[in-house]
């Protein structure tokens, strides 16, 4: 093992996938994740992070850019990679008409060093279904052996594609336990997610992957910081924004209105909120619906998406109905917000 | 690393074994695979008595022995692997095999293995019955009738994966099987000997991907194909299954259609 291998175990280099009616799914994103980490892909549906996973397992070459698992191509040098990584697809994948024991044995078979089944499913929360067709098992269930048959080769790096969705919370929270002592033992896991609680709960370090870019990496606290917070308050009858104090000076980077809805964008939560109350305070002004809240990762996934549909939209050439549909949206959005 | 590593041998028993499983879980497959190739050769039979066998110098041994092989590789083998290719497609299993250590050929021949084994157990049954029912003289090249089969193992695999790219659910498979199974029946000497159609169409007949197994086979047991004749039938033999495994290749489908 070199000690490069040691640093990143994961390494992709302006990756890129078309498929064959040339829709680009992947556009040049690079990212690495070192040994012992959980890395997690976070994106809405259609992101490209499925995309993206099958090619760090091998399932098809790149149309551009380069990847490197454990040092090794895993499409073209597949039989130096593939025993020592697991990968967890985003469905299925089992004859419905074999029982669970049966499919992991069948599995078991195909993968050097396995553990003994009856150990990975004991392991997943299995064991009192091993006699069971698989077609008789709910979602989770089915998910629960897709994530034993990834394990049982004790994989140095394990690929999870959505591995909770269809999960009900107690499911969803052992999955995440199971992870966690996965970590603990040394295992690298890449892992995608659109649920942001996950990603920020599990992983080292986080991309948000949105219409095949990355929009932004770091760890969860990293790609918060990155995003303003933000005041939201409703101005009395009678007032303008104008009436505040300079929204410079108050560390105001952006704001909103809808009607009488204000909303305020800072870096600076603790100085704007302050110039603002004694501001109320001064004026005897009572500010409706005030809500002041530090950016989090969901505002952070939800900023970037508004971003870069707004600059879409503003791209698209004078197609009249997509600009009404786009304003339609923002509408929609400013709505829910004053909910 | 620990334990012990897979080798493909390890890699496709233990698929093959779960296939088998699978193999007799299904009943319908259970019963195009095991009962239609045990039937068909005695209505081939029934069929004999009406013909002329005498004039192409044909006994009704020498065309219903040939005949019963072919009937086990088309069902037990071609028709039963195109139903296995595509429904382990559907349900993503071949997308899931292809993530482990197995390599894509040995997921298709791993798979095939039960299918395999019935034709060739088929084939050997049905070969010994013809012979102790129809009271027919020892084969007189048997290395060629065991050539001819195992050729058309491999071709009717590789034409069963074939078919299957352009499957799409395993009901389709009953549609999509039929061209090659109606022409097979007809044109490969399995119902009635070639030798009875004219020069052109027999020469054309010829080039089917069963007639040189159904040549092969019949010629190891009457001894009377010439060293010309043996030779084309193996190249047209060995030309399909080529073709065949050059066709999986190119454009086998390991997922479904969105």
């Amino acid at each position: 093992m070199t000690a490069n291998e040691h640093e990143h175990v994961i390494e992709v280099t302006g990756l890129r996938r078309v498929y064959g009616g040339g829709f680009e799914a992947v556009r040049g994103i690079t990212f690495s994740v070192g040994r012992g980490e959980i890395f997690a892909l976070l994106g809405t549906n259609g992101a490209g992070k499925t995309s993206t996973v099958e090619l760090l397992e091998g399932l098809a070459p790149p149309s551009g850019g380069r990847v490197r698992v454990l040092g090794h191509d895993p499409f073209a040098e597949r039989a130096a990679v593939r025993p020592r990584t697991g990968v967890m697809l985003q469905e299925g994948g089992f004859p419905s008409d074999l029982t669970v024991a049966e499919t992991t044995r069948m599995w078991a078979g195909c993968v050097s060093g396995a553990r003994p089944p009856a150990e990975v499913l004991e392991r997943v929360g299995l064991t009192t279904k091993s006699r069971v067709r698989v077609k008789q098992l709910s979602g989770g269930e089915r998910r629960r052996l897709d994530l034993a048959l990834a394990l049982l080769g004790d994989p140095e790096v394990l690929f999870l594609d959505e591995p909770t969705t269809g999960l009900d919370a107690e499911g969803r929270r052992d999955t995440w336990e199971l992870v966690r002592r996965l970590r603990e033992a040394g295992t690298t896991v890449l892992l995608t997610t659109h649920y942001l609680e996950e990603a920020e709960g599990l992983a080292d370090r986080l991309a948000i992957l949105h219409d095949g870019e990355i929009a932004a990496a770091g760890t969860p606290a990293e790609v918060t910081a990155a995003q303003p917070s933000r005041i939201s308050f409703e101005l009395p009858e009678g007032y303008h924004l104008g009436d505040l104090p300079p929204l410079g000076e108050m560390g105001v980077c952006g704001h909103e209105t809808d009607g009488r809805l204000v909303r305020l964008h800072t870096r600076h939560l603790q100085r704007a909120a302050t110039r603002l109350l004694v501001w109320a305070e001064g004026a005897g002004v009572e500010l409706g619906r005030l809500d002041v809240r530090s950016a989090s990762l969901e505002e952070a996934f939800l900023g970037i998406a508004r971003e870069a549909s707004a600059s879409r939209s503003t791209a698209e050439p004078s197609g009249t109905h997509k600009t009404h549909k786009a304003r339609g949206t923002r509408q929609a959005e400013k709505k829910e917000y004053a909910a | 690393m620990s334990g012990t590593m897979t080798t493909p041998a390890s890699r496709m028993a233990a698929l093959a074994r779960a296939e088998l499983t699978l193999f007799g879980r299904n009943r319908g497959t259970l019963v195009a695979a095991l009962l239609v190739p045990l039937i068909l050769p005695f209505s081939v039979y029934s069929f004999t008595t009406d013909m002329d066998l005498d004039q192409v110098g044909f006994t009704p041994g020498a065309l219903i022995l040939p005949a019963a092989v072919g009937f086990a590789l088309l069902f037990a083998v071609y028709s039963a692997l195109v139903a296995v290719y595509t429904s382990r497609r559907e349900e993503l299993v071949l997308k899931r095999l292809r993530t482990g250590e197995l390599r894509d050929h040995e997921i298709l021949a791993g798979s095939a293995l039960p299918a395999a084994a019935t034709g060739l157990g088929q084939s050997v049954l049905l070969v010994t019955g013809c012979a102790v029912l129809l009271d027919m003289p020892a084969p007189r090249a048997p290395h060629l009738a065991v050539l001819g089969l195992l050729l058309g193992l491999v071709m009717c695999a590789a034409l069963a994966a074939c078919t299957s790219a352009f499957t799409r659910t395993v009901e389709a498979a009953q549609v999509t099987t039929l061209p090659l199974v109606m022409v097979s029946l007809l044109g490969s000497g399995m119902t009635f000997p070639l030798q009875m159609l004219p020069d052109t169409a027999a020469s054309v007949c010829e080039l089917l991907p069963l007639t040189p197994v159904i040549t092969l086979v019949r010629g190891g047991w009457t001894g009377d194909l010439t060293a010309s004749e043996t030779v084309s039938a193996l190249i047209v033999a060995l030309a399909w299954t080529a073709g065949g495994v050059f066709a999986v290749r190119r454009w086998f489908r390991w997922e479904p259609r969105r």
